[in-house]
């Protein structure tokens, strides 16, 4: 006993492995210190940006409050300032998106991960995903002088089977509710397959195994089995591709029409919030024009953010296997 | 229900030996052919160009538990897939020789209806991410095994008291497969298995994720099934096989090195490898 | 189980594989064809005006896009210096010396930002820059087009540093290197490929934006000095043309959209490459 304590008092008392500035100059500090501050700089990017939009919206805000949300008047001259057309107008194109491409989304993600040849899905894979990386004003550009024509072939035919809905009445002059959906659900088609892909990918064999062993075709597998299991991130990257399209601005003006009024059929021209904010920000003429414009940049921003949470973390808890 | 059977201490490795409402037909060689259920002639097996399994011939007896021994990698499991065509799912994968059920080749009949009458069970439980009752239904339902709602629920009922699972899960059908614990989750995989009826039911390591309790209930479990089903095991314990199989077969590198009565590969194994691995001295 | 049911459900599967395959192969059949109509349209009308000469009046034909060519340029430059600085800085953080709450609220902020509208952005460098000194400028729009460079350098850096494998840091450490030294000896270096694909995707990505340069930078139909000017832009150009009358402009739309198209593309195809040769190399 004595003897070992001999030995610890000899030691002296404890000392860090290095002085501060021991460490300062070994560049420890300065590294975390530049890193941190750039972290931090995403956030406070980020709140400037809330902020900005805040701050200069104040005029509409303070003078229309909620009914800004539900007025359909859009009459700049006037000093009617009212978001519900541009409101419709990007939930009618996104949810024509959503309708066209979700189906045509899951299923070829499904061949992709599921039916394919190892190097057929790779290959589809590679182009769609290079489908992602196409700029908004090329798909608008697109639109413009393949889409629109094409849809103005189809119509007729459209009109005859649907036309007794209300959605399909009216003239119909190629730029329009239905022409800026059908652009959309092009754009968002990539992201849906690319991300469900992976997500059904990651569901674990033993699940495929379980229904073969049970004499199930390769499709009740997969419908039964498999797709169960990933529901959770194909519903995520629904959401995502969702919160794109309803952010879409470039390709949607240019087919859209432009026209802030609120009508039951998609073959009329409509108006969308992003829209609307390319189209006029630049003519806006006085501050409280101006500055309702910047509303409906932060409604839009609010809704983004809400639904690309949500998808996120139904994307996190799916390619994690968990149910 | 049939008595529990007694537990071998592991340090003396004792033939299985069931209770008397089943006694084997006669210890010792197997019998002939025409008690084989299933029976392999010269299988060969290639994962791409790799040869996985050499010229594997041998019979699985009618409402007999057969056990597959041997280290890991040895082509057990490999073989046990063969047996219901699993392996089809792999890129890649070729099988040359026959395999007979009740005679008539398994490679010429519809692999569905295969699988329908050799049924699986895998070494993790993979239960759907449905209720109970959906999970032990699904195979009635793909198969239109049932005639209506109340058929349904009289064959889901009847599966699981045959895996010994009816009375913990009786008052929670409707719940999801997932809140039950490990050893009800394979217990609801076999009752899932057993749904369909089938004639053999393949285990593959159906124990190895399991606590000794579980395990135990398990192996009770292919005691009571053996009489209505003929069942394969492949097991990485020697305990377990010498507890529950009638018959066993020891694989090495591919090929089988012995198959016989439970009793004589333990006792007296005709081959070397085989005794020096039921011994202990590798593994 | 019925013959009738069992062919019912392999034509389910038939008809389903094939359904499914027509969509895949629609949706990779959009980019081949968008690639070919642009090829056909916009390269057959491409000339040397069009890389060399400024825009003309209406009418007078001609004119060709240089300065939006190079004021592209100089928005992405002006970019990169805002957005990979903080990007790339705020993923070593997260990678090297994260973990806890606040690295936990920086990359939930960063997939926020990454899915905000670039419109919003453009509108934040509005306020933000354009507001004060009342004019248009490439300094704001290169400023918008910096803000959206940011979450994804810091996503793509924290990925490939965290693909370095740990054994690598420990090796530098154990030799007596500082955490930083062998941050920016080792770690840096063994991402590099990585990183630098991340920058190149990113840089492709901001050059093909148009929203949030159309009240930022704005357009200028003569070269821009400095940061201080209205400046054209590629992809604003292809816009203005679209919706135009003028048919000659609708030529120069197409063209302005080859270029941009085959740009984005290649640094697109070529990042892709590079890793996935880094996958196969690590295999």
């Amino acid at each position: 006993m004595a003897a070992s304590s001999t030995v610890a008092a000899s030691a002296g008392p404890a000392r860090p492995a290095q002085s501060f500035w021991q460490r300062v100059r070994g560049g420890d500090e300065i590294a975390l210190g530049i890193t941190f501050l750039s972290a931090f700089s995403v956030l406070f990017v980020t709140g400037m940006i809330v902020w900005e939009l805040w701050a200069n919206s104040s005029l509409p805000r303070h003078q229309f409050g909620w009914s800004f949300l539900v007025t359909q008047t859009w009459d700049p001259v006037a000093g009617q300032f009212g978001a519900l057309p541009f409101i419709y107008g990007t939930l009618v194109t996104s949810a024509l998106a959503m309708l066209i491409g979700i189906p045509l989304g899951v299923g070829a993600a499904i061949f992709l991960a599921e039916f394919a040849p190892p190097k057929i899905s790779d290959a589809l894979t590679f182009l769609i995903e290079l489908l992602a990386a196409v700029p908004s004003v090329i798909y608008g550009l697109l639109g413009i002088f393949i889409l629109i024509p094409i849809l103005r072939t189809i119509e007729p035919a459209l009109r005859s089977v649907l036309g007794w809905t209300p959605l399909f009445k009216g003239p119909f002059y190629g730029v329009s509710l239905f022409s800026a959906g059908v652009v959309l659900s092009v754009m968002i088609v990539p992201f849906i397959i690319s991300i469900s892909r992976e997500v059904i990918r990651a569901v674990p064999n033993e699940q495929r195994e379980a229904a073969l062993a049970l004499g199930a075709t390769r499709w009740e597998t997969v419908w039964d089995a498999v797709i169960p299991f990933a529901s959770k991130g194909i519903v995520g990257s629904i959401f995502l591709a969702l919160a794109r399209s309803l952010g879409e601005t470039m390709a949607v003006t240019m087919v859209i029409g432009n026209d802030p009024k609120i009508k039951a059929s998609l073959f009329a021209p409509g108006y969308s919030i992003a829209a609307v904010i390319a189209n006029e920000f630049t003519e806006a003429t006085g501050q409280p024009y101006t500055e309702a414009l910047i509303e409906l940049g932060l409604v839009l921003f609010a809704v983004t953010i809400v639904i690309n949470g949500v998808a996120r973390i139904l994307v996190a808890t799916a390619e994690r296997g968990k149910m | 229900m049939m008595p529990a059977p007694t537990k071998q201490p592991s340090s003396e490795i004792k033939t299985a030996a069931p209770a008397a409402a089943n006694a084997p037909e006669g210890e010792g060689k197997p019998t002939m052919e025409s008690d084989a259920k299933l029976c392999a002639t010269n299988l060969n097996f290639f994962y791409g160009s790799f040869q996985a399994l050499h010229g594997i011939s041998m019979q699985i007896y009618t409402n007999k538990v057969t056990a597959f021994i041997g280290p890991s990698g040895c082509g057990k499991s490999t073989f046990l897939r063969t047996l219901n065509r699993m392996y089809e799912s792999v890129r890649g994968s070729r099988v040359e020789g026959t395999i007979l059920l009740d005679g008539q080749s398994i490679f010429d009949v519809e692999v569905s209806g295969l699988r329908r009458r050799v049924g699986m069970v895998f070494q993790r439980s993979n239960p759907f991410p449905k209720s109970i009752f959906e999970n032990v239904a699904y195979g009635l339902r793909i198969n239109g095994m049932y005639e209506d709602r109340a058929g349904l629920r009289d064959s889901v009922e009847r599966s699981l008291r045959r895996a010994a699972l009816w009375d913990e899960v009786k008052d929670k059908l409707n719940q999801s497969a997932y809140g039950l614990s490990g050893g009800q989750q394979q217990r609801l995989c076999i009752a899932r298995a057993l749904a369909v009826d089938p004639e053999v039911l393949l285990l593959d390591e159906p124990c190895s994720a399991l606590d000794p309790i579980a395990t135990a209930k398990i192996e009770d479990l292919i005691f009571q099934l053996k009489s209505s089903c003929t069942i394969v095991i492949v097991t990485h314990n020697m305990q377990q096989a010498a507890r529950v199989a009638d018959n066993t077969g020891f694989f090495l590198l591919g090929r089988l090195i012995e198959f016989d009565s439970t009793t004589v590969i333990f006792k007296t194994p005709a081959c070397k490898e085989t005794e020096d691995y039921v011994t202990g001295r590798f593994g | 189980m019925t013959n009738g049911l069992l062919l019912r459900r392999k034509a389910v599967n038939a008809v389903m594989l094939t359904i499914t395959g027509l969509c895949a192969f629609l949706a990779a059949g959009v980019l081949v064809y968008i690639l070919g109509y642009l090829f056909v349209h916009g390269a057959a009308s491409l000339n040397w005006n069009f890389f060399t000469k400024l825009p003309t009046p209406v009418g007078e034909t001609g004119g060709g896009m240089a300065n939006a060519i190079v004021g592209s340029a100089k928005l992405v430059m002006i970019a990169s210096c805002v957005g990979i600085p903080i990007g790339f800085l705020a993923g070593v953080y997260l990678a090297e010396f994260g973990g806890g709450t606040f690295s936990f609220l920086v990359r939930y902020v960063t997939d926020l930002l990454n899915g905000v509208p670039s419109i919003v952005i453009g509108i934040f460098a509005y306020t933000v820059i354009v507001l004060p000194q009342k004019h248009f400028s490439a300094l704001a729009g290169g400023l918008a087009l910096g803000v959206m460079m940011i979450p994804i350098a810091v996503r793509s850096t924290e990925e490939f540093l965290r693909a370095v494998p740990v054994s690598l840091r420990e090796g530098a450490v154990a030799l007596g290197a500082t955490k930083a030294k062998s941050i920016l000896t080792v770690v840096i270096p063994a991402a590099k490929n990585g990183i630098i694909t991340g920058i190149m995707l990113n840089l492709a990505r901001v050059s093909g934006e148009t929203a949030p340069l159309l009240f930022t930078s704005f357009s200028n139909r003569y070269w821009s000095e400095g940061l201080s000017q209205p400046t054209a832009a590629l992809p604003v150009m292809i816009f203005t043309y679209a919706i135009a009358p003028y048919e000659d402009w609708h030529q120069q739309a197409w063209s302005a959209g080859f270029v941009l198209l085959t740009l984005v593309l290649a640094v697109n195809v070529i990042a892709r490459l590079i890793l996935a040769r880094r996958k196969h190399v690590a295999r």
